[in-house]
């Protein structure tokens, strides 16, 4: 039996303990905002908070996290969260939208910690990241948007 | 398209739906059930809370239909852009054809192109429906209604009312054969930057795709595939597959061996328990190595001419000719939405969930494999995770894969096919492998007097459903671009020559153009450095007076970078162009030195696609087709070692560009009242050129083989 509290809920789940979080996440709890990309954490599009940190849930082990607070796309809130959110939205960063839960996790992650980024922190935060539809010149322009928001 | 007069039958199961009819119509009323929206024909609805829903019948992948065809109608319907919504349409060939195709489907960027005329008047029809409808209950004449931002008002009365509050009035007026549409100067929302359809739910986690489908009892199923093309199942073991617990069955089908399992993990564990013996006897052996020599050696036999003009023996009295040969790997799209698809089969009938991009080839395959009619098979077009090109099958191999998983099980049931990220770069459908050669002669003064272009690849449309469409003669798809140049030779001569593998292609963002305009667009440039001429000049003084759009994006991006030439404080620029789909691209691309490496910077990109529809859209197909070509310009190759099994597996070995390496971009949209064309493809083939002759600019050799980074052969 493991037990997981994601989004703020907790569940307890009969489950083999070598199961990647991803798939307890989409499978078992049905949160299907978090996605499936490589299986091998070399893409980011699975990307959630674990404890306050970004955390690539296709290689994690579901027995490894028992007790940890586990944050999704669906669960993700706050300023930061919510700069990401608007910057995100008002530029039109998606484009298939596949990785964006993953982006928008990484970039919340990134402004919780270095609230005004450089370029090179972005490069950095955002390097896990792949977007296979090359939306990057707008992921950086709305991180420095939502860093704009949050200093006012 | 051939518009029909007549009635068409209910739409099947359309979620509320009540009617669908071909536009336009004759004599036909919509009709506008007691509890259901206003669906006065196949891609309208309204609802009584004022919502106006589009449904959008090409599949929405990134590049945005959903955004641009709901445009297309709100802008004659005169809707307020905030009522719009979009869904997609399912599968139906005779609502929802692409009226360049003849058949449903998406490709060759032709989205706003076949719609733009279609969509609109859709809207104009629905709109003069909703004025006379007005009309008739305020007792107005429908001459004074004015309709503005959602609102239909009559000065005179002061009478207005919403969509919604009219649609039960509307559906009793008769849907207008061929509404007046309007002229361009009257546009109010075609050609602004309107926000997204599907932004909100791709930032949110609620849009819904393919592997977010869940129905009760669905077993999930991964196909273990041959590790080499052409192979077939030998024989296999399934026992430690099926003890491992959730996994329920075990089958054979045509492409492998498929595990069913209760959950994700657990099929996947599964797969890797199986042991399969494969038989190799057909197939694919050769390594990347011994393929290319044997793609040289077919063009030294000689290729088969496909464009000539002018006398090529005028090369003769060329005062220098220069040569060149191009290595090109296979490449894979990886769409990072792995393939997967949805299918639930229930009493002799089917239904799917997938991105589906070529539904009338898709449906009919289905329906074979499974041994029902075609209107046994429905599908349900949901958004794709991107797809490049890799989610357009003539063949519907994946398609056919989940019917012959459903098939196989036996019975009843939901099966959810899942191609792993493995299942995907090993599983062909590539962009062919190439070789290109050159040969060029210049007279004393610079002059061009011939120019001869080979090419080898395999055919993409051969073997497929669309082979047909070829009618006997060579695939353009393998050449285009090589041929069709505005650029005016002595003389020219292009060949191909047609190579044949098991390793299965498909068309990759922009097809032909990935490597003709590479090839083409260095060899000039290296050519007119042989000129001793500058690579804007030069190209504008190979164009012919009547091509203005050609040197418009040329004229544009070289203004936009400040073309000095190719070399300006330390760093390196190069130009190159293409024409793809009917759109103009050119690009500047700045190279600087950094850390001791060559790095992409800047681009600069001056598009002209016409009626610029959605300018953001624009924008950002040319900034996502800059990264797409960037990247596998850099990185990507697909390679066979020698046996045949493919070298690389994951985005380890096949890397995907990342933020750090996506340079500056600008986008120029050059004004136009032309026909729009597309932008899902045409960012990509100046790119990789454009880059090569900065690296020669800065300094560098030139590139004959891609990708830049580590040879191909």
């Amino acid at each position: 039996m493991v037990t997981l509290r994601v989004n703020g809920r907790d569940h307890d789940l009969d489950i083999d303990p070598e199961t990647p979080l991803l798939w307890v996440l989409r499978d078992e709890l049905r949160l299907t905002g978090t996605k499936f990309g490589c299986g091998i954490a070399q893409c980011g599009a699975c990307t959630v908070m674990l404890d306050g940190m970004p955390r690539r849930s296709c290689v994690t082990p579901v027995g490894m996290v028992d007790g940890s607070e586990i944050t999704t796309i669906e669960g993700i809130e706050g300023v930061e969260a919510e700069a990401v959110r608007s910057a995100w939205t008002a530029i039109d960063v998606p484009q298939c939208g596949w990785c964006q839960s993953g982006q928008i996790m990484s970039a919340t992650a990134l402004l919780q910690m270095v609230p005004a980024p450089t370029d090179e922190d972005i490069d950095n935060a955002m390097a896990g990241n792949v977007c296979r539809c090359a939306t990057y010149v707008r992921i950086r322009q709305a991180i420095h948007d939502a860093a704009k928001t949050l200093e006012g | 398209m051939g518009f029909s007069t007549t009635r068409r039958g209910f739409l099947a199961a359309g979620a509320g739906l009540t009617l669908g009819m071909v536009l336009p119509l004759g004599t036909g009323r919509a009709q506008v059930a007691a509890a259901g929206p206003f669906a006065p024909n196949a891609f309208i609805r309204i609802g009584k809370d004022d919502l106006v829903t589009v449904l959008i019948k090409h599949i929405e992948m990134g590049q945005g239909p959903y955004t641009g065809l709901a445009t297309l109608v709100a802008e004659e319907l005169d809707a307020d852009w905030s009522q719009m919504r979009a869904e997609g349409a399912p599968a139906n060939d005779e609502l929802y054809a692409n009226t360049l195709f003849g058949a449903q489907g998406t490709g060759g960027s032709t989205a706003i192109a076949n719609s733009f005329i279609q969509m609109r008047k859709a809207g104009a029809a629905v709109r003069a429906m909703l004025v006379d409808a007005a009309a008739e209950s305020w007792g107005v004449p429908a001459s004074e209604i004015t309709v503005k931002a959602g609102v239909v008002s009559h000065a005179g009365s002061g009478k207005s009312s919403g969509f919604g509050a009219l649609t039960e009035a509307a559906a009793k007026i008769p849907v207008p054969a061929d509404p007046p549409i309007k002229s361009p100067a009257e546009f109010v929302l075609i050609g602004h930057d309107l926000p997204k359809l599907d932004t909100p739910g791709k930032t949110n986690g609620t849009a819904q795709f393919t592997l977010d489908i869940y129905r009760d009892g669905m077993l999930t199923v991964l196909v273990a595939h041959p590790t080499r093309f052409g192979a077939k199942v030998a024989s296999f073991d399934d026992k430690a597959a099926l003890a491992v617990p959730g996994v329920e069955l075990v089958r054979q089908i045509p492409t492998g061996v498929a595990v069913y399992a209760r959950n994700t993990f657990a099929a996947m564990k599964g797969r890797d328990a199986l042991v399969v013996e494969w038989d190799d006897s057909a197939a694919e052996t050769r390594g990347t190595p011994a393929m290319f020599e044997s793609f040289r050696k077919a063009l030294d036999a000689g290729a088969l001419t496909v464009e000539e003009k002018g006398d090529m023996s005028a090369m003769t009295s060329a005062a220098k000719v220069i040569e060149a040969e191009y290595l090109f790997p296979y490449l894979a799209h990886a769409p990072l939405e792995p393939l997967d698809a949805v299918i639930e089969l229930k009493g002799g009938k089917a239904e799917m969930w997938f991105g589906c991009q070529f539904p009338s080839i898709d449906r009919p395959t289905v329906a074979g494999v499974l041994g029902v009619p075609v209107t046994d098979v429905s599908i349900n077009v949901l958004l794709a995770g991107g797809s490049f090109g890799r989610r357009a099958q003539g063949t519907a191999h994946l398609a056919a894969e989940a019917a012959e998983v459903a098939k196989a099980a036996g019975r009843d049931g939901v099966f959810k096919l899942v191609w792993t990220r493995e299942d995907d770069l090993r599983g062909g459908y590539y962009r062919p492998m190439t070789v290109h050669r050159f040969r060029a002669g210049i007279d004393a003064e610079g002059r061009i007097l011939g120019w001869e272009n080979m090419v080898a690849n395999q055919s993409i449309m051969k073997g497929t459903a669309m082979e047909p469409m070829l009618k006997g003669g060579p695939d353009n798809t393998s050449f285009e671009g090589s041929t069709g140049l505005p650029y005016q030779f002595g003389a020219r001569r292009i060949g191909w020559a047609q190579m044949e593998s098991p390793v299965s292609v498909l068309w990759w963002r922009s097809v032909g153009h990935t490597h003709t305009a590479y090839a083409v667009e260095t060899f000039l440039d290296q050519v007119l450095e042989a000129a001793g001429k500058d690579p804007v000049q030069g190209r504008l003084e190979l164009l012919p007076p009547e091509a203005n759009r050609e040197r418009g994006v040329i004229e544009k991006a070289a203004e936009m970078s400040g073309w000095t030439g190719p070399t300006r404080d330390g760093k390196g620029y190069g130009v190159a162009w293409a024409k793809s789909f009917g759109t103009y691209v050119a690009q500047v691309v700045e190279v600087e030195t950094r850390d001791g490496a060559p790095r992409v910077s800047r681009v600069w990109c001056a598009v002209d696609c016409g009626i610029a529809v959605n300018p953001n859209v624009i924008r950002a197909q040319m900034e996502g087709g800059i990264g797409y070509a960037l990247g596998a310009a850099l990185h990507s190759r697909i390679t066979l070692a020698p046996g045949g099994e493919v070298e690389q597996s994951n985005f380890h070995d096949y890397p995907m560009l990342r933020i750090s390496e996506m340079p500056a971009v600008e986008v120029a949209i050059i004004t136009s009242d032309a026909d729009p064309t597309g932008v899902g493809e045409p960012g990509v083939p100046p790119l990789a050129p454009a880059v090569a002759n900065a690296l020669r600019a800065l300094g560098g050799e030139r590139h004959y083989s891609l990708p830049f980074v580590g040879a191909t052969a």
